[in-house]
């Protein structure tokens, strides 16, 4: 048992150091495109991670990520954009005291980051407080509520967001460095607190809320806690793939985000945290990969004209297969842990002897 | 002469009204350290809904209920059990998709002294508590002979391990009180005699005061010490297994009266 969590640590450690060295030689070979497919592939995953924590694990429907992330991709753009852009996007109305005094040099990134994550989390809290003490779908419709209101604020709120223009020129800080570390952080983090006594609490809201409560498990708390977690890894989420475009607006954080994100954890499994992180880097992918559907083609004398939306077409027919053949997502709500990893290796291995 | 008892249960003058509905009416019932009391009547005369205001599910319309001197009417589910009531559901209610292992380790859960943040980051402390509920949770399955079947999935069991494991999840909790909820239903005779048996077991091993509700006479006749039979909502009397079995009042809740 000791040694098996040692054994872990160590591989979990052996991981990241071939992460890290992996986004170093991404950085120096890969193409800018590749890397922005990479960088991309990595906000999905902070994100899907958490939404699956609510979602999945603790079974509480919300469709609020992409409200969360707005919040926290304005947090981090107000805080990281130079003062001079601020003067200069703010025209229509001027950003109001104090951010239009102060801005947070370079190295204040990572803090950023985290305060997009805070104001996120503080949003989460103030939904979740009247919504989970209820039982039933009440959570669905406040957080899907709430990322519309977000965006009407955010359209309309022009002394903080500068409206429909959104704000231009925010310093492009996300490099793969920060996501690949982040990504990883999160799935090691929401691993853990999932494979602890939380998250057995969790789990079992999930799977009877009467029994839980019975058991002694405060639901409401618990419910909140899994759910502030979850809006707080949206807020990182957002304030990343801010940095990551360079521009923020109302238009990048539609229900099309939440929708994306869905199909991710559904992919993956619900309640598998290792499963949302494989299928939101496969998502991430096959997003690029099937622009190629959209262009236009000639097949012989044929022509296909370019179709643009194809794309949509093209992953609600794989959502349906999917579906079908795995009905509980890739991986149901198993993890994929060292030990499945170990076990699999030696059986190919004896297979071969 | 019998040994003075400390009090450890005690309904008052319960009622609850649903709508126009009263679905108990005036239920008083004492427990005393070390009972073992079977709670009987036709179907919906109530005996679940005197459960559902024990452990906090309804909140009584009126009446009182004492635990151990304190009064526990309306509190939500999780302090009752924090309190040291623990309870067994009719219909099974095991969380299907953990294993055997983890549902008891969710009721330890309320006695955890970790924030979450040490759980997530993986805390040393953290890790060695979690190591010694570990070492707990197999040590009670041990006990109550589910052990080698720690890591298969609850819904997996058979259903009579189904109702078991119901129970160890409960004593998880470390209660004083117990509550089962028709223990026997659905069993076949064979399983019904190992459960009077590791029924009385656990009493034992646990130092338990059981309040039980059920159908099958057998059970109620060989392991309860005092009887109390509801119709309608009212508690029409209490007593002996003997003595109930002969009260006329009883033989017409069940059988309906001679004309």
């Amino acid at each position: 048992m000791d040694n098996k969590i040692k054994r872990d640590l160590v591989l979990t450690c052996l991981l990241f150091i071939l992460l890290m060295l992996g986004t170093w030689l991404a950085q120096l070979y890969l193409n800018s495109y590749l890397v922005r497919i990479l960088n991309t592939a990595c906000i999905y995953v902070v994100v899907a991670v958490g939404y699956n924590l609510i979602n999945g694990i603790t079974g509480q429907f919300s469709l609020g990520p992409n409200g969360f992330m707005a919040m926290g991709g304005y947090t981090v753009a107000i805080l990281m954009l130079p003062l001079a852009q601020k003067e200069q996007v703010y025209f229509i109305e001027p950003l109001i005291y104090p951010f239009s005094a102060f801005t947070f040099p370079s190295y204040l990134f990572g803090l950023a980051l985290f305060l997009g994550g805070v104001v996120a989390a503080l949003a989460a809290l103030l939904i979740g407080f009247p919504t989970l003490r209820l039982r039933g779908d009440y959570l669905a419709i406040a957080t899907f509520g709430f990322g519309e209101i977000i965006l009407v604020f955010a359209n309309n709120l022009i002394p903080l967001t500068n409206g429909a223009l959104g704000i231009k020129g925010i310093p492009g800080y996300t490099n793969l460095w920060w996501t690949v570390g982040l990504a990883f952080l999160t799935v090691f983090l929401v691993k853990s607190l999932v494979n602890s006594s939380f998250g057995r609490a969790f789990k079992a809201i999930r799977e009877n809320e009467v029994a839980a409560e019975a058991m002694g498990i405060n639901l409401f708390r618990h419910k909140l806690l899994a759910f502030v977690i979850s809006g707080f890894c949206a807020g990182v989420g957002g304030g990343l793939f801010v940095t990551l475009i360079g521009t923020v607006s109302p238009s990048l954080f539609t229900f099309t985000m939440t929708f994306n994100l869905l199909i991710i954890i559904v992919l993956g499994g619900l309640g598998s945290i290792t499963g949302s992180t494989i299928t939101a880097v496969i998502f991430a992918f096959l997003q690029e990969i099937l622009r190629e559907v959209e262009a236009p083609h000639t097949i012989g004398s044929w022509s296909l004209p370019g179709i643009p939306g194809m794309r949509m077409v093209v992953f609600s027919a794989l959502l349906v297969v999917l579906m079908i053949f795995y009905r509980r997502g890739l991986f149901g709500n198993k993890e994929l842990s060292w030990q499945l990893v170990i076990d699999w290796v030696s059986r190919s291995k004896n297979g071969k002897a | 002469m019998e040994k003075h008892r400390e009090r450890v249960l005690s309904l008052e003058n319960l009622t609850i009204i649903f709508g126009g509905l009263v679905a108990v009416n005036d239920f008083s019932l004492e427990l005393y350290a070390g009972d073992l009391v079977g709670l009987i009547g036709p179907n919906g005369a109530g005996k679940t809904t005197v459960f559902n205001m024990i452990c906090g599910q309804y909140r009584p319309t009126q009446g009182r209920i004492n635990f151990k001197g304190r009064e526990i009417a309306g509190l939500s589910p999780d302090r009752i059990t924090a309190l040291g009531i623990a309870r067994t559901f009719q219909n099974i209610r095991l969380f299907g998709n953990l294993s055997v292992l983890e549902n008891v380790l969710v009721s330890f859960h309320v006695s955890l002294n970790q924030s979450f943040l040490s759980s997530m980051f993986s805390l040393p402390s953290y890790l060695a508590e979690e190591k010694r509920m570990r070492e707990k949770g197999m040590q009670l399955l041990d006990t109550l002979g589910l052990a080698h079947l720690s890591q298969e999935e609850a819904q997996s069991l058979p259903y009579g391990q189904q109702r078991r494991l119901e129970i160890a999840r409960a004593l998880a909790t470390h209660p004083s009180l117990l509550l089962l909820d028709e223990p026997a239903a659905g069993m076949n005779p064979q399983e019904t005699r190992e459960l009077m048996s590791f029924i009385q077991r656990v009493q034992d091993d646990f130092d338990l005061t059981i309040l039980l509700i059920e159908h099958d006479m057998k059970v109620v006749m060989g392991i309860c010490e005092r009887v109390a039979v509801m119709d309608f909502g009212v508690k029409i009397t209490e007593g002996s297994p003997e003595e109930i079995r002969n009260n006329p009042k009883v033989i017409e809740a069940y059988l309906g009266a001679e004309d």
